[in-house]
């Protein structure tokens, strides 16, 4: 299924920097760049599980906050477009 | 079943391969032109000169993602594999029948056995289909010959016998061939099979689809724990994925040779996708190439219903469900291989 996770890490300290690197990073890992601190996931079960649990405990949940948005298997009628920098799905052929 | 994963082809000269974090990212130059999370890969299959780097190979083979390189012109170069793992027992046993002549010719009986089924299957549907475009009589003709020679192949106690059935049955399906093709007959003619190079435009399609379909399968087998390069049929040769070629047999009819005909019947593919060298060797040019990967990947993620397991699953899971039942009968847990006799 396809998840759409953004976030929003508070950088106004060196701590807070930090922990938005290592939150891009780890997004990173499991999907693909689409916009700054957007990511989009295609993941099963227990992977977005994983990505969730890794990821809530990077930040600090005073200052920063992650959104989850499931789109499931059939997410490609629910996905559009608009303008630059198009990306890659991970579920179409890949011919680089 | 597990899910059907992408395979990432990389067809631009000179890229890059390499591992950063969880991802494999393309690049060529200074410039990066893709980056895939590894989780949603089944394979990584370059084309040319690509070059990858050590700790991604180390990252595929840890992962079982299969790492293959092909020439410019598709023949197969390496394959990455990792440490071997997995069931010894089931490998052993594995190399114990491959050594055993009679037990082999049993294992062997049924992949031949399902190819040249296979093969009456396309003659008999081509008869369905375009009743009005073949020579109806003479297919059906063929089609008996080839009844004969599964009943022949049944009684089969000598890998010998056997190749020379199933080089027989290769002939007479291979007759059918150029009449198979409806569309575009001026660019696309089957004067017969060659390879190394493929001298004609069919010959370029069949065997670059061959070669992909081999690394399919030989990690399919790897991924169940087998050693794709022992087999029962085709006899061991240093470098030679024999296991791999032998389960092969009875998909090449059903995956490849239908995907090659389609791309020619739809006119998906055209005279302009194509190179002839000096030599007489035929290419594909790059954006042939592209269109046929694209339509490769498009055809595995096809549901088809797998007719001994009763399951559905997309196409690029057959050579997988067949390892499974291959390791199956190996472990003692079936009668026998049970070969895909696609319907």
């Amino acid at each position: 299924m396809l998840v759409l996770v953004t976030y929003d890490v508070n950088t106004e300290t060196k701590a807070g920097q930090r922990r938005l690197r290592k939150v891009a990073k780890k997004c990173e890992a499991y999907g693909i760049r689409v916009q700054n601190s957007v990511f989009e996931c295609v993941v099963d079960h227990t992977q977005f599980f994983q990505l969730k649990k890794e990821l809530s405990e990077i930040i600090n949940e005073e200052t920063d906050s992650l959104r989850f948005y499931q789109l499931g298997n059939k997410y490609k009628t629910k996905v559009e477009h608009v303008g630059a920098k198009t990306t890659l799905n991970v579920e179409d052929p890949l011919i680089l | 079943m597990r899910k059907l994963l992408n395979t990432l082809y990389v067809t631009t000269p000179d890229a890059y391969l390499s591992l950063n974090g969880e991802n494999v990212v393309v690049s060529k130059g200074e410039e990066e032109i893709g980056r895939i999370p590894l989780h949603n890969l089944e394979g990584i299959c370059t084309i040319g000169w690509a070059g990858a780097s050590p700790a991604l190979m180390y990252a595929c083979a840890e992962r079982n993602i299969s790492l293959c390189f092909l020439s410019s012109s598709f023949r197969f170069q390496t394959r990455v594999i990792g440490e071997s793992k997995g069931n010894v027992v089931l490998r052993k046993t594995q190399y114990r029948l491959s050594d055993d002549e009679k037990e082999s010719v049993k294992i062997a009986r049924n992949f031949i056995f399902a190819k040249v089924c296979n093969q009456k299957w396309i003659l008999e549907r081509a008869t369905r289909n375009y009743p009005m475009r073949i020579d109806v009589p003479t297919f059906k003709e063929s089609s008996k010959y080839l009844t004969e020679i599964m009943k022949r192949i049944l009684v089969t106690e000598d890998l010998e016998l056997l190749r020379g059935l199933e080089g027989q049955a290769a002939n007479r399906y291979f007759q059918h061939f150029n009449e198979l093709i409806l569309q575009q007959k001026d660019d696309f003619y089957f004067h017969g099979r060659s390879r190394r190079p493929p001298m004609d435009n069919v010959n370029a399609l069949l065997s670059f689809s061959y070669t992909l379909l081999a690394n399919e399968v030989a990690s399919a087998l790897e991924t169940v724990g087998l050693d794709a390069y022992v087999g029962f049929l085709h006899r061991d040769r240093p470098g030679r994925a024999s296991l791999a070629l032998d389960m092969m047999e009875e998909l090449r009819s059903v995956i490849a040779d239908r995907f090659v005909l389609n791309l020619i019947n739809k006119k998906i593919i055209n005279s302009k996708h194509f190179l002839k060298k000096e030599s007489g060797a035929v290419l594909l040019t790059d954006e042939g190439r592209k269109i046929f990967l694209k339509a490769w990947q498009e055809r595995k993620q096809e549901q088809i219903t797998h007719p001994r397991l009763n399951e559905k699953i997309p196409f690029g899971l057959v050579p997988y469900a067949q390892a499974l039942l291959l390791a199956r009968f190996l472990r003692g847990d079936a009668e026998e291989y049970a070969p895909f006799l696609w319907k």
